[in-house]
């Protein structure tokens, strides 16, 4: 199997290939981040149905980016874990919308259903994948991310509806997050080639719209801004803040201390 | 050839009923087989190929499983290799009646049948304990990555639910 993914990705052209590994990195390293976000609320939610949640939903979206750094890895001939955490933080891709710590619970969830919906749209574009691994793989993420998307959904919802401090922090955490909503749809470099040869069905640009569009009727009824383009997109992917330093910190701490330790 | 040939059948049935024998270790009354983890077998004399289903990418109880059947199978031939695949996807319809029979034993109530083609918390879920249909959802989240939890309003006992997915 090992040979036939690397078969049936050096059919596309070197450029292809190597825009293919941007996209891969791209989407583990954002699932990388907002699972071990997601993480970080394990013991601490507000409600113990809550607790158990984040800790299922950390643990569906780190196994997102292990898969996804297996068939980076696979293309690469390199171990995934290397791929995850022998980095310093600067060589992470995650986009600026996981970029933000966790921050209170309105906050959290604000930037899940950000997140969550606009994953969904990418996922979507992936579906029928010319890259044969990735859309079987996609196929399977997508069943899960059905359960991700109603627990935002329903909490935004919750939290937009109540009368004080919910939403008041709600409103607080959509305004920091709005400059940065988009950057999940930051052009990849060379991603036109990845829609000519139908790895991706659609450029980001497209899917950005689609996302505006899909998300657009519930932010209304609910009151809430419309996210427009991202503040600064030429550091979509490239700029991270103090808050993701910490927690690179965190989750590779055991691999630094000690690279051989076996789980 | 001819020999092989016919014993590859009867190596493959042998190897089936030795994947019957694997618990799951998370569900342990419920085997790999019944709870269609198992996708395609592939034998030789030289070489058994199982190809294994996760029910979530993430499934951490994947590489125990996979060590499982690699110890059960060996010896059937000189290689074994179990390999993690997503097609087809697994959902959770993969499930045999006997699955979900030793499921509801377990007290874990099986997933509404052919509920994974279109996914929805809304289908009715009938209590493991007493059998009651008046049951509500009380986290789509549970212990480990496929289970939901449930609460009886029949017998008040709250249960775990396999996520229909």
């Amino acid at each position: 199997m090992t040979t036939t993914r690397v078969g049936i990705a050096a059919a596309f052209p070197p450029d292809t290939l190597v825009a293919l590994e941007t996209l891969l990195q791209a989407m583990a390293d954002d699932e990388l981040i907002v699972g071990y976000w997601d993480s970080e609320w394990t013991g601490i939610a507000p409600i113990l149905e809550e607790d158990v949640a984040m800790s299922s939903l950390a643990q569906d979206e780190i196994g997102h980016a292990r898969a996804l750094l297996g068939l980076l890895g696979e293309l690469r001939a390199e171990d995934p874990d290397a791929l995850a955490y022998d980095r310093e933080v600067e060589a992470l891709r995650h986009c600026r919308l996981v970029d933000h710590p966790r921050t209170d619970w309105a906050f959290t969830i604000a930037r899940r259903y950000l997140y969550d919906e606009a994953d969904a749209i990418r996922l979507e574009a992936l579906a029928e994948s010319t890259f044969r691994p990735l859309a079987e793989l996609v196929a399977k993420i997508r069943r899960e991310e059905v359960y991700h998307r109603m627990h935002a959904s329903a909490w935004l919802r919750r939290l937009a509806d109540d009368a004080g401090e919910g939403r008041s922090r709600l409103e607080a955490a959509w305004l920091a997050l709005l400059p940065d909503a988009a950057t999940v749809f930051t052009p990849l470099t060379d991603e036109a080639r990845l829609v000519a040869a139908g790895v991706m069905a659609a450029s980001n640009d497209v899917l950005e719209a689609r996302w505006r569009q899909a998300i657009g009727g519930t932010c209304r009824e609910l009151g809430l801004t419309v996210p427009g383009p991202a503040a600064d997109p030429a550091s979509g992917r490239s700029s991270h803040g103090d808050g993701v330093r910490w927690l690179w910190g965190q989750a590779t701490m055991v691999r630094r201390l000690d690279p051989e330790a076996a789980w | 050839m001819t020999t092989q040939a016919a014993s590859a059948p009867a190596l493959e049935a042998q190897v089936w009923s030795a994947l019957a024998d694997i618990p799951d270790p998370e569900l342990p009354l419920v085997s790999v087989v019944d709870l269609g983890l198992i996708g395609r077998v592939k034998v030789s004399s030289e070489r058994i190929h199982v190809e294994l289903l996760p029910t979530f990418v993430g499934c951490h109880a994947l590489e125990v499983i996979q060590g499982a059947i690699a110890d059960r199978l060996a010896g059937l031939a000189a290689t074994v290799d179990v390999e993690p695949v997503f097609d087809p996807p697994w959902t959770s319809d993969r499930i045999t009646v006997e699955g979900r029979r030793r499921l509801t034993l377990m007290g874990v109530a099986p997933p509404s049948a052919g509920g994974a083609s279109l996914i929805s918390l809304d289908a009715p879920v009938a209590c493991p304990h007493c059998g009651s249909a008046r049951t509500r959802l009380d986290n789509a989240f549970g212990p480990t990555q496929c289970r939901t939890m449930r609460y009886c309003l029949a017998c008040r006992n709250p249960f775990e639910a396999f996520k229909p997915i």
